[in-house]
């Protein structure tokens, strides 16, 4: 097994994934400023206390960090979950939501199974 | 079970000194300009008091708890460092002396201090707000109810430390079973007439992270603990004010143990609010320790950095003259921070 901590062929980082690089996510824009202008509007309204207060914006974006499986956003919705005032309890109730969720997809997708099951097995 | 936290004095650890405090804070290689600086560039350096409007007494370290962020590093074994009876007599000659319209008592539990009950009176005859800074978990102690009872009469308003308002946080920062303590003391508080809207019994809540971040909105958090608080538990409050942690004894000592400092500090400093100057509590504030030493605020208190007198010595409320006091200019370390950052904060709260 290669060694994941050595670095990637001509000098190149070693992993997708560096911690580092979140803080520079507004850097995006220099590909296209008015996108990512309307993006981050956007994205700043979205978690503005509204009908839903931003503790409860936070446990749900924490909840889809771990689905989407971003370790950036598990990161900063870490962080703004506690920042918020919400404790470990219940974020981890948060996070057995998308499981529940994401489990509970594969297991219904069962039923078409066993519909195939009944056309074309005897049992 | 836990065995419960023992202060960094207790332990003989090196960090019971504040100059070792100091020496790791000056220590940490910020992102930009120091506190002096950053005040500089916002024209507001020196940095000059306002009148007087709080007088905070630090009664001393003897607290019943013995919380893992306290930057007073109070507890039960800190049984030397309380003030004694002429200290309390000078403050409250004090007291009636000051144009403050507040008296902040502090500690430690300064409830435990034998000479509370009377400062209290002396500030209530005076004329004055009186906040007893309150860890709750004191108003579960031997006669607790009658405690109560004495804030209660004397209108003093209760300013209650709970870090969070579930179990896992406040029990992982203050201690196993302070979260139940809290309850049953804020249940007697409620009892009492605290709680309900009346300015007269006003019971205010006292958020800190559990751990090296900031907290976000004052009132969002409120909402929060609100719900929370009564939904759990059938709690009342009358409003919550969030601070930071202040990286200073035993709150320093766990930031290091984790290697966290610098990234602390740095959360700090990112978060620097040019906003939050002008309602910095140092500006309004005098701090008072139990050994009778005056400081600009009790941060200062415990790093040990003094308002000096005219000879350079540590000022003591004997020599005290509160209308010379209005020239000196407050004197900032790098945990300045720590009250500038995000939406500001003092011992009232957020100030920005």
């Amino acid at each position: 097994m290669s060694d994941p901590t050595a670095a990637g062929p001509k000098g190149a980082p070693s992993t997708y994934y560096a911690p580092s690089d979140l803080p520079k996510f507004g850097q995006i824009a220099q590909g296209n400023p008015a996108l990512a202008e309307a993006f981050f509007g956007y994205y700043n309204q979205v978690f503005a206390e509204g009908a839903l207060t931003a503790r409860e914006k936070a446990l749900i974006a924490l909840a889809v960090a771990h689905t989407v499986q971003c370790p950036y956003c598990i990161d900063a919705y870490t962080s703004a979950c506690l920042e918020h005032g919400s404790d470990l309890p219940e974020m981890t109730e948060a996070l057995h939501v998308a499981t529940a969720i994401r489990g509970g997809a594969s297991l219904v997708h069962g039923v078409q199974m066993l519909e195939q099951v009944k056309r074309k097995g005897m049992a | 079970m836990t065995a419960p936290l023992r202060s960094l004095s207790a332990r003989g650890a090196p960090l019971a000194d504040p100059e070792a405090q100091r020496a790791e804070l000056d220590a940490v290689r910020l992102d930009g300009p120091n506190f002096a600086a950053r005040l500089q560039a916002q024209g507001a350096w020196p940095l000059r008091r306002a009148p007087l409007g709080v007088l905070q007494l630090n009664l001393g370290k003897l607290c019943n708890m013995s919380c893992r962020h306290c930057h007073v590093d109070a507890g039960p074994d800190r049984i030397a460092e309380n003030m004694d009876g002429p200290t309390a007599d000078r403050c409250a000659e004090l007291i009636v002396e000051s144009s403050a319209h507040t008296v902040d008592l502090t500690g430690g539990a300064p409830e435990l201090n034998p000479h509370f009950r009377r400062l209290v009176q002396a500030a209530r005859a005076a004329g004055k707000h009186v906040i007893d800074r309150c860890n709750l978990s004191v108003l579960c102690l031997a006669r607790g109810a009658e405690l109560v009872d004495f804030l209660a009469e004397h209108e003093v308003e209760v300013v209650a430390s709970l870090p969070h308002p579930r179990a896992t946080n406040t029990d992982a920062q203050r201690g196993e079973g302070a979260f139940a303590r809290s309850v049953e003391g804020m249940r007697r508080l409620n009892a009492a007439g605290y709680g309900n809207g009346d300015p007269r019994r006003r019971l205010t809540l006292m958020h800190n992270p559990a751990g090296a971040f900031l907290p976000s909105g004052q009132a969002g958090l409120e909402r929060r603990y609100r719900d929370s608080l009564l939904r759990e538990h059938g709690l009342r409050f009358d409003r919550l004010i969030a601070l930071n942690n202040m990286p200073i004894a035993r709150f320093l000592e766990w930031l290091l143990e984790r290697g966290q400092l610098e990234a602390y500090m740095q959360t700090l400093t990112g978060a620097f609010n040019p906003a939050a100057i002008d309602g910095m509590m140092c500006r309004d504030t005098l701090s008072v320790s139990w050994d009778g030493r005056v400081f600009d605020c009790d941060f200062n208190q415990m790093l040990d950095i003094p308002i000096l007198n005219a000879e350079g010595a540590p000022l003591h409320v004997r020599e005290l003259r509160l209308d010379e006091l209005r020239a000196s200019a407050v004197r900032v370390g790098p945990h300045c921070f720590g009250c500038s950052a995000g939406a500001g904060s003092s011992c009232g709260g957020a100030t920005a």
